[in-house]
């Protein structure tokens, strides 16, 4: 009942095959989520992308992050999940339209860039409309321009910000870091998202307190969990870990920790120990 | 700068904070303090002092440690060192599935679990695809519970703020009237605090016999209580003097600041996301969004009594829409996602050891169908998997916006879950809202951001 693409909904076989490129694809709704399965149909329609030989060969091509199941590494697993191989989502690039206001948001960006001299893709790397929501992929050297842009230009007046959500992808070699920033604008009644990565070995991204004040705290967090160096914070200091504690707690190469508790002379291991089914 | 220190504990003699005069308190001893500060004219001298408010104090709403740097009784600085309460939520989510992770989130900010397991479970859904596929009657019962849940927290702030002021009347009253709404949420989740009642899909069981009834029995009573608590504190010289012009944040500062929800709305903004985003159907109910454009104490404690008669209207709304239903448990009117690989497939009811799954449906997986039974053991051993991505959803929570971004690598457990609490957020306005006041004036500007640690720390 596993397949690569584990979907809870039977029956989206021909949507994932067909709109593979487009990376991970949610159960198509009614609710019209931004990646409409008609679009990429025509996308990959051009080519001899559709023969049956093919479908599904993208998926197959992406770099693999996970195989069989149950947690076995060698054999132990007779159910023939053991070969079953999980496929990491390759950085995916929404074609335009991406639908809603997204379209709105990405020209009155452009626009507002153009006046600055700076040219769309020199900010941003890739737009990504998935399940209704919008993803601007900013390079990091840019981010505060980008932000300032967002906030400021009438067209986009992303007035509030949702401050920083660090994720640690341990898998994603040189973009391990990211840093994902929720903007809302209560103006226009919109949300986008902002993503900006860094790596490991260097994991440094500018600061948006001088464009939100309300990221100093968040940065602060950010900084805490993740290490991620905020250049040009007033004060990146630790704010939820005491002041001496050695790491970044919420890293995945951070352990969670934890002791096997004894109940009716049964020994229940960690909660990072226990077999589990990702 | 730092002139004179007074650390809650005696200063050794090898203290870092060794520079200028240090003077210990211990409680009740202010004015040796200020003797002792006026003798070496420490004030003349426009030397300031740095004193420690917290962790452990009776007005801070909970283990929240100020540091205030005060010029006699003017505030000059104040920061805030948070952090006291923080037990890993986001990381401990990361390795339970993503149903398990309800019963982690309900704990973050305690006073308004239903808010925290909503947002979590939106954002779910939202990465499942499942948004438009949750049965109504679950809708329903999501807002009831929500809004129930609004009325218990802004009593939650508003009970203490009295206390904190000095009026334990208040606070009684206000708690009396929250007791009410806790024993409702016992009657319908089983638990006063803590439910992990919202579930991904849906909520985990339907409404008890009798629920119906008792909170039509609460509708009757609780505006009596509003109106006892109003006439208490509305017009009250002593809470107008504390909090009229008190902790002032106009609309420039909550947006530079992030700060949503009722300080928003104080300062003249009617931004609230059950109008303008709406969720679970909030869009089929009437109701208003209070505004006062006072920006003060007082203004964020009158839309917190307005909110809670406009919640009221709205269960009531809930509770007509439910009865018209028809009966709980009736089978043909679901609460939880008609889909048997998200569904969290026992149905609990209560026999004579206890509350378990009930016996309909262990027959049901036992004898009738090996599916169903497969369901159940693979959705309660490894839980279901939701597609890769990631997901924002937010709530228009007691306090604010409160966001879930959560984001999943494709299995059984969420890769990472991060919450943007508004206590977080708005706690920050606490040096915009108190520097250059007076030192009492900290009191009523914390009750009126009415931070939650545990949302704070998460």
């Amino acid at each position: 009942m596993t397949g690569p693409k584990e979907t809870p909904k039977a029956g989206s076989e021909e949507t994932h095959g067909a709109a593979a490129s487009q990376g991970p694809v949610p159960p198509v709704t009614p609710a019209a989520p931004a990646t409409p399965a008609g679009a990429a149909d025509e996308a990959s329609g051009q080519d001899a992308g559709n023969l049956p030989a093919r479908l599904g060969q993208e998926r197959l091509d992406e770099p693999v992050i996970r195989t069989g199941m149950f947690g076995v590494q060698a054999t132990g697993d007779t159910s023939g999940y053991g070969r079953l191989r999980v496929h990491q989502v390759p950085p995916v690039n929404s074609p335009r339209p991406y639908g809603s206001y997204f379209d709105a948001v990405a020209d009155a960006l452009g626009d507002a860039l153009e006046a600055t001299g700076l040219r769309f893709s020199d900010a941003i790397e890739r737009v990504v409309a998935d399940r209704g929501e919008l993803t601007f992929h900013v390079r990091r050297e840019r981010l505060p321009e980008v932000a300032a842009e967002f906030r400021d230009d009438p067209a986009l007046s992303f007035e509030l910000c949702s401050g920083v959500s660090g994720v640690h992808y341990l898998q994603d070699a040189g973009r391990e870091l990211h840093a994902v920033y929720h903007l809302l604008s209560i103006t226009h009644n919109r949300r986008v998202r902002l993503e900006v990565t860094a790596p490991d070995a260097d994991p440094h991204i500018p600061s948006l307190v001088g464009v939100y004040p309300t990221c100093n705290w968040h940065e602060r967090e950010t900084w805490d969990f993740f290490g991620i160096i905020f250049d040009g914070h007033p004060a990146l200091t630790r704010i939820e870990m005491p002041d001496d504690w050695k790491g970044h707690p919420q890293r995945k190469d951070y352990p969670l920790g934890g002791i096997p508790v004894e109940y009716r002379g049964a020994k229940i291991p960690a909660p990072d120990e226990r077999r589990h089914y990702s | 700068m730092t002139e004179a220190q007074t650390p809650a504990a005696p200063a050794g003699p090898d203290d870092e904070a060794a520079e200028g005069r240090v003077y210990t308190v211990s409680g009740e001893d202010w004015d040796e303090l200020v003797a002792a500060a006026n003798e070496a004219k420490d004030f003349e001298s426009g030397e300031r002092l740095v004193i420690n408010m917290g962790p452990q104090h009776p007005s801070t709403h909970g283990v929240l440690r100020l540091i205030l740097t005060l010029e006699g009784e003017t505030v000059a600085e104040v920061r805030a060192s948070i952090g006291y309460l923080h037990t890993g939520i986001e990381k401990n989510m990361e390795y339970r599935t993503w149903t398990q992770g309800v019963a982690f989130c309900t704990r973050m900010d305690y006073l308004m679990p239903f808010f925290n397991e909503a947002a979590y479970c939106f954002a779910v859904e939202r990465l499942l695809g499942i948004e438009d596929k949750i049965p109504e009657r679950a809708q329903v019962i999501r807002v009831l519970m929500m809004e129930l849940n609004r009325i218990s927290s802004h009593l939650g702030g508003i009970g203490p703020m009295g206390m904190e002021l000095g009026a334990t009347t208040i606070f009684l009253q206000g708690l009396r009237m929250r007791e009410r709404v806790l024993d409702l949420y016992e009657l319908i989740t089983g638990l006063r605090m803590n439910h992990a009642y919202i579930r991904p899909g849906g909520v985990v069981q339907d409404l008890p016999p009798g629920a119906l009834e008792a909170i039509r029995a609460f509708l009757d009573v609780a505006p009596g209580f509003m109106h006892e608590l109003r006439a208490l504190i509305d017009a009250n010289p002593i809470f107008i003097g504390r909090t009229k012009g008190v902790a002032y944040l106009d609309l420039a500062g909550c947006m530079a600041l992030g700060v949503t929800g009722p300080m928003l709305r104080s300062a003249g903004l009617p931004w609230d996301l059950r109008k303008s985003q709406p969720y679970s159907g909030y869009e089929t109910y009437d109701f208003e969004v209070p505004v006062t454009g006072t920006c003060d104490a007082y203004g964020r404690y009158i839309i917190r009594m307005d909110e809670i008669d406009q919640s009221l209207r709205i269960i009531r709304q809930c509770i007509d829409r439910l009865a018209a239903r028809g009966p709980a448990g009736s089978g043909t009117d679901p609460v939880m996602i008609n889909d048997a690989k998200i569904g969290w497939p026992a149905r609990l009811s209560l026999g004579p050891d206890g509350l378990g799954p009930s016996p309909e449906h262990i027959a049901h997986i036992m004898g009738q169908s090996m599916e169903a039974l497969i369901h159940h053991f693979k959705l309660i051993t490894e839980g279901f998997r939701v597609p890769a991505g990631q997901a924002y959803a937010a709530v228009e929570s007691a306090r604010g916006e409160l966001g879930a971004h959560v984001v999943s690598d494709g299995g059984t457990r969420p890769y990472r879950v991060h919450f943007r609490d508004p206590s977080f957020t708005n706690l920050q306005s606490i040096a915009a809202l108190c520097e250059g006041g007076q030192v009492a004036d900290i009191i009523p500007a914390i009750a009126s951001i009415d931070p939650v640690m545990g949302g704070v720390d998460r």
